[in-house]
């Protein structure tokens, strides 16, 4: 059992804090992402679990034992690194087994439990080669095998694919998605890459500014984010985010956005945003793919406008459209037969039923 | 592209004015010329050297013939010296004082770059500035203050004297160089084996000492040079003809008064070069290898 555990985590580098209060409870064998922009923190968190990094103040659980003061070696961890850090004049063999070799486990079992990782990895006919002879992918691979064969109780990667091209980052993700599948330890992984993030995790955890702003599955965060920040950082295209005002006529609540246009607020959420009529600096989070070209039938909360677009950009499978609202512009995913022109007006239609109303004071999402 | 195709092509070609491959002939054609010069410069002291060792007494004072080439050579300088038993003592000496001074200064060169590389305790780097600043001082100021100390310690005339007294040449400037050399490996690679479960004297044994090789023979080979070529303080300090080492010694021993035995002080210089070239040009190789290539990205 391999729970890890932070209460009110502080770091602070200098009197500069990095970690400002971290709560989080990760589940045994649970595949947890730590996301956010650099400087938010996520890596500093993720080094005090390893314990490269002492703790300011608060307290780190591994297995249910407190870790505060428990040197690396003895947390029973394993880590991989961004720029892999294997031991260049060792072999792949060498590279994998030296954890082992220094804990003086006996020759027979480090060399099956090796063997065994480099046959999980596909790495076996790798083992007599030396770091450099190897491509960028393959040292990847030998870095999460010299994680494997320690059978540790937690594996942290520490943004392990940024070093890799777009291609082959999207094949180790899944590698990396397979391994867990199969040795089920305990992993908290770090990266600024949200579609990584989504992809891999069980559940994700969004800091900001050396807090965490949630925690939740990747449809949580994608679907009811917290805070704007959330709701900007996890989609691409982000969501669009536009200045509007909640008014009433003829007895139906409806989002303004400026003089001409205002749609009806969907009737289950009437109730929730009624105290907001009339109130200052709410925005309206809509994400791109809720802005799409009309169609015959009109589905409830849904509605059609018509919109001066400024820039076409077609990715094959659908086209994006960005055009001007309030001052702000605004991205819709349309379809690529929709006959969307730059410079020319077209007629858009919103899907109010995922909309989000946010406060713009707080950052809240209400 | 297709219009940028039709323009490069459009314009006319007049010859390869400026191109990057004329460039590269020219400056490569400029350092051939450059190094030519310096090899010239350099190397034919040696080669007279070498030249003159292998002429009998009497071929170099006949001043006959062409000077730079050895008529009727001859290894009788080597064999004079190789028999000598003072020569030998010399020899011996060196050996024993640089290989004693080699050691010494890269223990604690290592063991002084690692800590103020990579401990990061507080202070660390002034004292890395400071161990630079104290190899500025030029070793001929220093001797005269060290005369009193050595003096004081009863070690005038004693060979011991420059085991103690070449490491405070040498170390400073070996840290410098591995204090640069540990700080270009990756901080990851020491975080790598703290979690593997090494300690400090584990990582740098088994992690620093073989990934920085070509540092530590670089190191070396200065060291080294300190321990052997040094020819001030062995003078100032030792003056009896057992303690003496070899540059002190050829030229006391072979050269007596206004008698100067060319033939056999150039054979001794050869004999005392041997050993450095010797060692320069095994240790290149490691030197060369590049042995952290892959430790990262890169």
């Amino acid at each position: 059992m391999a729970q890890v555990t932070l209460r009110r985590v502080f770091k602070k580098y200098d009197e500069v804090p990095a970690v400002r209060g971290v709560d989080l409870d990760i589940a045994d064998k649970e595949f947890i992402v730590l996301v956010g922009p650099s400087g938010c923190g996520k890596s500093t968190t993720l080094r005090m679990i390893a314990g490269l990094e002492e703790i300011t103040d608060g307290d780190i659980a591994i297995g249910g034992n407190i870790v505060n003061d428990v040197p690396p070696k003895d947390r029973d961890i394993a880590m991989v690194f961004q720029n892999y850090a294997l031991y260049p004049h060792m072999n792949v063999y060498e590279n994998m087994s030296f954890g082992l070799k220094l804990k003086k486990t006996p020759k027979q079992e480090i060399d099956q439990r090796v063997r065994q990782a480099a046959q999980i990895l596909d790495i076996t006919e790798l083992l007599e080669r030396k770091p450099k002879q190897l491509s960028g992918g393959q040292r990847q691979r030998v870095a999460m095998g010299r994680a494997i064969v320690r059978n540790p109780k937690v594996f942290l990667f520490d943004e392990p694919l940024s070093n890799l091209d777009a291609k082959l980052r999207v094949q180790m993700r899944t590698e990396i998605k397979k391994v867990h599948q199969k040795v089920r330890t305990t992993t908290v992984y770090v990266t600024h890459d949200q579609v990584e993030a989504m992809t891999l995790a069980d559940r994700v955890v969004v800091m900001n500014a050396g807090l965490i702003e949630q925690v939740g599955t990747p449809n949580d965060l994608y679907h009811s984010p917290a805070t704007k920040f959330v709701a900007g950082f996890i989609g691409s295209p982000a969501m669009n985010f536009i200045p509007c005002q909640l008014d009433q006529a003829a007895g139906a609540l409806r989002v303004r956005l400026g003089d001409k246009l205002a749609f009806p607020v969907p009737e289950d959420r009437t109730a929730r945003y009624q105290p907001y009529v009339g109130k200052p600096n709410l925005v309206l989070g809509l994400r791109p793919e809720h802005i799409m070209e009309t169609r015959p039938h009109v589905e409830p909360n849904q509605h059609d406008f018509d919109q001066l677009i400024d820039v076409v950009e077609p990715m094959g499978m659908e086209t994006l459209v960005y055009f001007t609202l309030q001052g702000i512009e605004v991205c819709g995913r349309v379809n690529p037969n929709a006959g969307a022109v730059a410079l020319q007006p077209m007629k858009l239609r919103a899907d109010l039923s995922n909309m989000h109303l946010i406060d713009d004071n707080t950052g809240k999402v209400l | 592209m297709t219009s940028a195709a039709t323009t490069a092509d459009a314009i006319p070609r007049k010859g390869k004015v400026g191109s990057l491959a004329r460039q590269n002939r020219w400056a490569l054609r400029g350092s051939y010329a450059a190094l030519s010069v310096f090899v010239v410069v350099f190397l034919v002291p040696p080669f007279y050297m070498i030249m003159t060792s292998l002429k009998s007494s009497a071929e170099i004072s006949a001043q006959k013939g062409n000077p730079w080439i050895a008529h009727d050579p001859t290894l009788e300088n080597f064999v004079y010296l190789a028999t000598n038993a003072q020569f030998q003592r010399y020899f011996f000496n060196s050996v024993w004082v640089t290989a004693l001074v080699v050691i010494l200064s890269m223990t604690i060169a290592i063991l002084a770059a690692f800590s103020l590389s990579r401990m990061g305790f507080k202070g660390s780097q002034v004292i890395s500035t400071g161990v630079f600043l104290t190899y500025l001082v030029p070793p001929s100021l220093l001797f005269i203050p060290l005369f009193q100390i050595v003096g004081n310690l009863g070690l005038i005339n004693n060979t011991w004297v420059l085991v103690l007294l070449f490491p405070t040449l040498a170390v400073p400037f070996c840290t410098w160089i591995m204090i640069g050399y540990f700080s270009s490996i990756p901080r990851e690679l020491d975080e790598a084996a703290l979690i593997d479960g090494a300690s400090y004297p584990q990582i740098l044994l088994k992690i620093f000492i073989p990934v920085a090789l070509p540092g530590i023979v670089a190191a070396t080979i200065f060291a080294f040079t300190v321990g052997w070529g040094a020819f001030l303080y062995p003078l100032a300090y030792l003056y009896s003809a057992d303690q003496a080492v070899l540059t002190v010694g050829i030229v006391r021993e072979l050269i007596r008064g206004d008698v100067f035995a060319w033939g056999t002080i150039m054979a001794a210089c050869v004999m005392a070069a041997a050993p450095p070239i010797i060692i320069y040009t095994f240790l290149m190789d490691y030197y060369v290898a590049g042995l952290t290539a892959g430790a990262t990205k890169g």
